[in-house]
């Protein structure tokens, strides 16, 4: 039996059958398990398709390879983002949205049969633009910067899997007011809930700017519109590119707070200041379209500086913020755990076995040193004239999305498979190193990038000896060396992402079920309690003391304050220009 | 836990501790800072982004950098011809698939100031190896003033996507002794 119980309840006249999970005690409506399942399948499908393109984009980079020509690095080039970039990562946040409204909140989800019409939306537009991009006429990046046209299906491909999206969101608010009417929980929803509310509103703007900009776009490619503007074009367009990206950082803010809390016992230090932190997400974050923008003709420096910045900074003040409160919470429950010797026996003692608690972790550290610094210093105004459309761009998004947002989707899996699809994860001394094979490849990917974007490699670019091209130009040996490692370094991702995908198919068809009595064990290694009077209470009541925490945090600043202000010495370094 | 409601009700009276209070502090200064760092760099800094943008149709743009090219043309190079401008004076290149056009000769220590737009597509002017980006569009007349401080052969190359040819869109700056 795969369902341990399962029972019909009525709730506000409405049926819905449930199960008890066998972990929690919670009721999981049958019907938000199953669209978990689809949409976390369609996810990993893409994230399959995509990661192929990925290492073919990699080895094309790799100058001592160039392995395709280069019409097909192009059209290889615009599939991997739009199938990784968009697709895997929206699939699997509608998953994390019904997860944190159903299942967490012990409630029928909203209108199952509009969750299905919004899958169903976003795989058939999914499916569009892909073959749109695989016919060969829309090699036009990810971003399609108008006046370059892609065919028609291309942009309407987008627009449906928008709408799509958008029904889920909606889904999901739903689901939070049934809830509340229901009274299936009580006070206040959960953390992980309201990280996944801050994700929705802010993919509600995402989508809302994607319509406004891809549908006149699309009338354009169907020639009813004579012309798009470039500039508000790429101004709104990012209103979509960029927010969308924020949506993914509170989703995978949120994941890491589950994650912690499962694996190793965490609770938030403090409600008000996680909270408070992902408002600052809500409020601040949609500016950052102006991140594409700065070196832009006719835009002024003010509005770079004010929105470039957030308004000073405060969606950065929320990330810095979320950067202590996760190792303090998971430092808390580990001396509340009885690991209380020296500043990192908590962390030494951390249950680094458990793929899911150390993706979640690679994470954290990837996404804040490498993501997260890189982000700040991309995006500040005059800094932005060495970096923009080099390969740093690049370099600074894999270790966003894919060494923060990826990698915490592929940890969470691993609870997802034994907690959701009731299958023990097969191959657990491979899935043990599966995390740190990908973190690794994908810290080079970025660094590598990040790299040769500093020695002024351009992004999107077949060939950078210049074969073709009527004058000759050089760059430095040293780029070409980074793009070497960094064409190793996809293929240890590779290995890394491919393992992931094995790990995760063959447990759904392969795993052992779970039942209620080896669920515990389906989770993976968790830390043992040593319980003792020594051990004090750690936690948003109670003694808080965590040096382990403080000294991460001091080491992360000042790598922050030393990297940013050496890029202001590159910059004075350039010719005199205004 | 984070995946429950708060233990406390009333989540929002309660205290933040200590340790957590310090490092907002400390994150609100520094991104202070830097907010202020980029408008210091406005009144101080030597390299900032010119504001100055005129809207041009792709026409216009073309035929005036026709014109300053053949005012100005001494000699061809791979068979683009090289403009050299008096030092300090309005220099004009544009940018189309695959090229930018024409090759510019300027002074070291001059103060130029340069006129970039696109008469197709959107492209990215990157100078190297000086490491300058910045974006052309058609449609906008960017007039950036930049001053060389090195001499010798730079290469303009194209870092905006645009096209099957993009990879061959390479462009030439000279900067010589005065």
């Amino acid at each position: 039996m795969s369902i341990a119980e399962s029972h019909s309840g009525i709730i506000g006249g409405i049926a819905a059958r449930f199960r008890t999970c066998p972990a929690t005690g919670l009721q999981i409506d049958l019907a938000a398990e199953r669209l978990i399942k689809a949409n976390a399948v369609a996810a990993v499908v893409f994230l399959l398709v995509g990661g192929v393109f990925g290492l073919l984009v990699a080895l094309t980079r790799w100058p001592a390879v160039h392995l395709l020509p280069a019409d097909m690095f192009y059209l290889v080039l615009t599939a991997h983002g739009l199938d990784v970039l968009l697709l895997w990562i929206l699939f699997f946040e509608m998953a994390v949205l019904y997860f944190a409204s159903a299942v967490l909140l012990n409630c029928r989800l909203a209108a199952p049969r509009f969750a299905w019409l919004a899958f169903i939306l976003m795989l058939v537009g999914g499916v569009l633009t892909n073959i749109a991009v695989l016919q060969g006429d829309s090699s036009v990046m990810f971003t399609s910067y108008v006046p370059m046209q892609a065919s028609p299906n291309f942009y309407l491909g987008l627009i449906l899997f928008a709408v799509g999206a958008l029904i889920g969101c909606l889904v999901f608010l739903g689901t939070l007011v049934i809830a509340k009417e229901e009274k299936t929980y009580e006070g206040s929803i959960p953390l992980v809930t309201f990280g996944a509310l801050t994700a929705c509103i802010i993919a509600i703007f995402t989508i809302a700017s994607g319509a406004i900009i891809l549908i006149p776009t699309w009338l354009w490619s169907l020639g009813y519109i004579s012309h798009i503007d470039t500039l508000m074009y790429k101004l709104i367009w990012w209103g979509m590119g960029h927010s969308s990206q924020q949506i993914n950082v509170a989703a995978h803010v949120a994941v890491w707070y589950a994650i912690a809390a499962i694996t190793v016992g965490a609770k938030p230090l403090s409600e008000k200041v996680s909270r408070t932190a992902f408002l600052m997400y809500i409020l601040f974050l949609q500016l950052a379209s102006a991140h594409h923008l700065l070196v832009e003709p006719g835009i002024s420096a003010e509005w770079k500086v004010f929105n470039t910045s957030y308004a000073m900074y405060l969606a950065v003040l929320g990330s810095l913020i979320h950067g202590m409160t996760v190792p303090g919470a998971i430092e808390a429950a580990q001396r509340r755990n009885g690991f209380v010797n020296g500043a990192f026996e908590w962390l030494r003692k951390a249950p680094w076995g458990n793929p899911a608690f150390a993706g979640m972790f690679l994470s954290l550290v990837l996404f804040g040193f490498l993501g997260g610094i890189s982000g700040v210093v991309l995006g500040t105004e005059q800094i932005n004239i060495l970096m923009h459309n080099t390969l740093y761009v690049p370099g600074h998004f894999h270790a966003t999305v894919v060494a923060g947002t990826t990698l915490a989707f592929m940890a969470l899996t691993y609870l997802v498979l034994p907690l959701i699809f009731q299958r023990k994860v097969i191959l657990p001394g491979l899935a043990k190193w599966q995390p740190y094979l990908f973190a690794i490849g994908v810290s080079g990917i970025s660094l590598f990038m990040m790299g040769a974007g500093t020695l002024g490699v351009s992004r999107r670019h077949w060939d950078i000896t210049f074969s073709d091209a009527a004058l000759s130009f050089d760059y430095p040996s040293a780029a070409f060396l980074m793009l070497g490692l960094n064409g190793l370094s996809a293929i240890l991702a590779a290995v890394g992402g491919g393992l992931y995908i094995v790990i995760t198919v063959g447990s759904l068809l392969f795993g052992e079920k779970v039942t209620a009595d080896n669920v515990v064990e389906a989770l993976g290694p968790m830390p043992t309690r040593k319980v003792s009077e020594a051990v004090k209470e750690y936690g948003n009541a109670g003694t808080f003391h965590l040096p382990g925490t403080y000294i991460l945090v001091a080491v992360f600043f000042t790598a922050f304050v030393l990297y940013y202000f050496v890029n202001w010495k590159y910059v004075s370094d350039l010719w005199p220009m205004g | 836990m984070a995946l429950t409601p708060p233990e406390a009700k009333i989540w929002w009276n309660e205290k933040v501790e200590r340790g957590e209070l310090v490092w907002i502090v400390i994150a609100f200064l520094w991104g202070l800072v830097m907010f202020f760092m980029m408008v210091y760099w406005h009144l101080e800094g030597q390299q900032n982004l010119s504001n100055e943008v005129y809207r041009i149709s792709p026409e216009k743009f073309l035929a005036k950098t026709e014109k300053f090219t053949e005012q100005y043309k001494v000699r061809e190079e791979a068979g683009i011809p090289v403009a050299k401008a008096p030092a300090g004076s309005d220099v004009y290149m544009l940018a189309r698939l695959w090229e930018w056009w024409p090759i510019l000769e300027l002074e070291k220590g001059q103060t130029y100031r340069v006129h970039l737009s696109s008469v197709d597509w959107q492209h990215g002017f990157s100078l190297q190896p000086v490491n300058v980006n910045i974006q052309v569009h058609p449609g906008l007349e960017h007039v950036v003033t930049i001053t060389p401080t090195q001499t010798g052969e730079f290469s303009v190359v194209c870092n905006e996507f645009c096209g099957v040819g993009h990879h061959t869109m390479i462009g030439r700056i000279h900067v010589v002794d005065k």
